[in-house]
């Protein structure tokens, strides 16, 4: 194992086990009218991300704001298989928790070191959700 | 890792199929939800609000495709219960209501929709009412006949609801989604987590409002403020705020809950579980002092006006959240024996059961005979609909003004109702910060 790859542990939230490209913003994101489901882009007005596809991606975020609708608005996203392929997050509310059950997407949260610190775009992450261990190999 | 959930024996029960294999999916589904959240056990509800089983014509394509089956219970199945397999939907266990939806049943043409889209939402609407679910069709189903007591467990949908529920009534539920609603519909189960608890209902943010807040419009500007300065935290409210009546707390909780994620708020001597300070803060000190003074209403207002440039209003929009029955005798005592500019639009959207009401005071004809229209089951947001050629539209909802730009690519005034009908009898953009 080099030096340029972190593990951190948290706990799971959904199962199963992916590794991809990391997407990591500081900010929380909307479902319902701050989404695409049909590109996973994310289209809210002011969003850091706005125009950025998260599809396939390890998305890496503080957690889940806005509609009710966000579960639904994610669910969406994985029937046309533009959801991220895993989640690690901060912030544990009902919107991300129902929505990480129904993409089926392995996912962390309440890791030892902050995940928003660690971990930079572009990052190649893998996600254990089972055991909880997020794996990190910096890009540089 | 070890899962902290514990079962009931009727939870195992279920969990085992013994109550059939929908309940059982229904289950299963809680159960993958109340370990993601991390919580210990379920609290039973009878007072669910959702949309179980909507179709639109994405998912019916979908399924279609992909199951060879889009019927209401391969939706509901595969879609709100996750459930991987097309199961019969038996009828709701729980006391429940379907929450708004995405047209209007009798003026659907004039806004915009296929014959297709009609009549698919009217085939959905016959199973989900057959299964024991009530028809509301509002984000405001405690203005139709569901209205939640103090300290009640409930599993709602729709932020606006879901904090008027929390705030304003004291009952008790987080901001559940489709599929949580529709799985509680069959077991009467939800986690014990978030709202429910005692530990997670008292407040975090001190807000002294230092200028006075009376009117519907400066209520939403407070929301609106409000929900930007402690995003899903929850705000106490001290000072210069009148006695707030419905309208004022629909308003200033759609606009808390849009621009932050507010869920339950607090105002001492108001809301049920503040009668002191003391005893909404809990045992602890809050952890920010946060001022609303007439700076911030100011920026608030500019803020919420910041899509707009055009005074040329062709379309205004009430009824966000869904109108309740006083604001639809303001709406006709402000258009009573007047005409609309030729060129402008009005559209008022309620609730079926408050639309009954305006029917039978007469406020619905005052409306129509003025050129508006009074719509129910939806809105221009949930709805992606407008009158054809909108460009500029005025709002007297902070909500509305929130999204409505956003989503629909057009202009947005707010300001109160007033403001709003003046702008569709004249054509012109008034209003102003007074």
């Amino acid at each position: 194992m080099t030096a340029t790859t972190i593990t951190l542990r948290g706990r799971k939230v959904v199962g199963g086990c992916a590794e991809g490209e990391a997407l990591v913003t500081h900010q929380t994101i909307s479902g319902w009218g701050g989404i695409d489901p049909m590109t996973g882009t994310v289209i809210e007005t002011h969003h850091e991300l706005r125009g950025i596809s998260f599809k396939d991606k390890v998305l890496v975020f503080p957690g889940a704001k806005g509609s009710s609708g966000w579960s639904a608005a994610f669910h969406l996203a994985r029937l046309t298989n533009s959801a991220p392929c895993a989640m690690v997050f901060n912030i544990m509310n009902t919107k991300i928790a129902l929505g990480a059950v129904v993409m089926h997407t392995p996912s962390v949260t309440d890791l030892d070191q902050d995940p928003l610190t660690v971990i930079e775009t572009g990052d190649w992450v893998k996600v254990d959700g089972d055991r909880g261990v997020v794996e990190v190999t910096k890009r540089r | 890792m070890r899962s902290s959930l514990s079962l009931t024996d009727g939870e195992k029960a279920m969990l085992d199929g013994v109550h059939g294999v929908a309940r059982q999916k229904a289950m299963e589904l809680l159960v993958r939800y109340a370990e993601a959240l991390g919580a210990e056990r379920f609290v039973d509800t009878n007072n669910v609000a959702g949309v179980p089983g909507s179709s639109t014509l994405f998912l019916e394509n979908y399924y279609k495709q992909n199951a060879g089956d889009a019927s209401y219970e391969a939706v509901f199945s595969l879609f709100d219960l996750d459930a991987g397999q097309v199961m019969e939907v038996p009828s709701a266990q729980t006391y429940c209501c379907h929450l708004q939806g995405g047209l209007d049943p009798v003026a659907w043409q004039e806004q915009g929709f296929s014959r297709e889209a009609f009549e698919h939402q009217q085939k959905d609407e016959a199973a989900v009412a057959a299964r024991g679910v009530q028809i509301l069709k509002t984000c405001t189903p405690y203005l139709a006949g569901n209205v939640p007591v103090k300290g009640e467990h409930c599993a709602w949908m729709e932020s606006s609801a879901v904090v008027f529920c929390n705030s304003a009534l004291g009952a008790r539920t987080n901001t559940e989604g489709r599929e949580s609603t529709s799985a509680a519909m069959l077991t009467g189960k939800i986690p014990d987590w978030g709202f429910h608890r005692d530990e997670f209902r008292y407040g975090t943010h001190s807000v002294e409002v230092e200028t006075p807040v009376e009117s519907v419009m400066d209520w939403g500007m407070l929301g609106y403020f409000i929900g930007s300065a402690v995003e899903e935290n929850i705000p106490v409210i001290t000072g210069k705020v009148g006695q707030p009546n419905l309208a004022r707390h629909k308003h200033f909780g759609a606009a808390a809950a849009s621009s932050g994620g507010i869920e339950l708020y607090h105002m001492v001597g108001i809301t049920p579980e503040a009668p002191t300070r003391e005893m909404a803060f809990g045992k602890r000190q809050p952890v920010a002092d946060i001022k609303y003074g007439p700076a911030e209403r100011r920026a608030t207002y500019e803020l919420l006006n910041s899509t707009a440039r055009d005074t040329n209003v062709d379309y205004v929009m009430l009824g966000c959240p869904h109108a309740s029955i006083e604001q639809l005798w303001e709406a006709a005592r402000l258009l009573d024996g007047r005409k609309l500019h030729s060129g402008s639009s009005l559209w008022v959207f309620t609730s079926r059961a408050v639309k009954t009401t305006s029917d039978l005071n007469g406020y619905t004809k005052i409306i129509e005979a003025a050129g508006g229209r009074v719509m129910t089951d939806t809105c221009s947001a949930i709805g992606r609909i407008l009158p054809k050629g909108t460009k500029v539209v005025a709002l007297d909802s902070a909500k509305q003004a929130h999204y409505l730009p956003a989503m629909m690519g057009i202009e947005a005034w707010f300001g109160s109702t007033t403001d709003c009908v003046n702008a569709a009898l004249t054509g012109h953009w008034e209003g102003r910060l007074s």
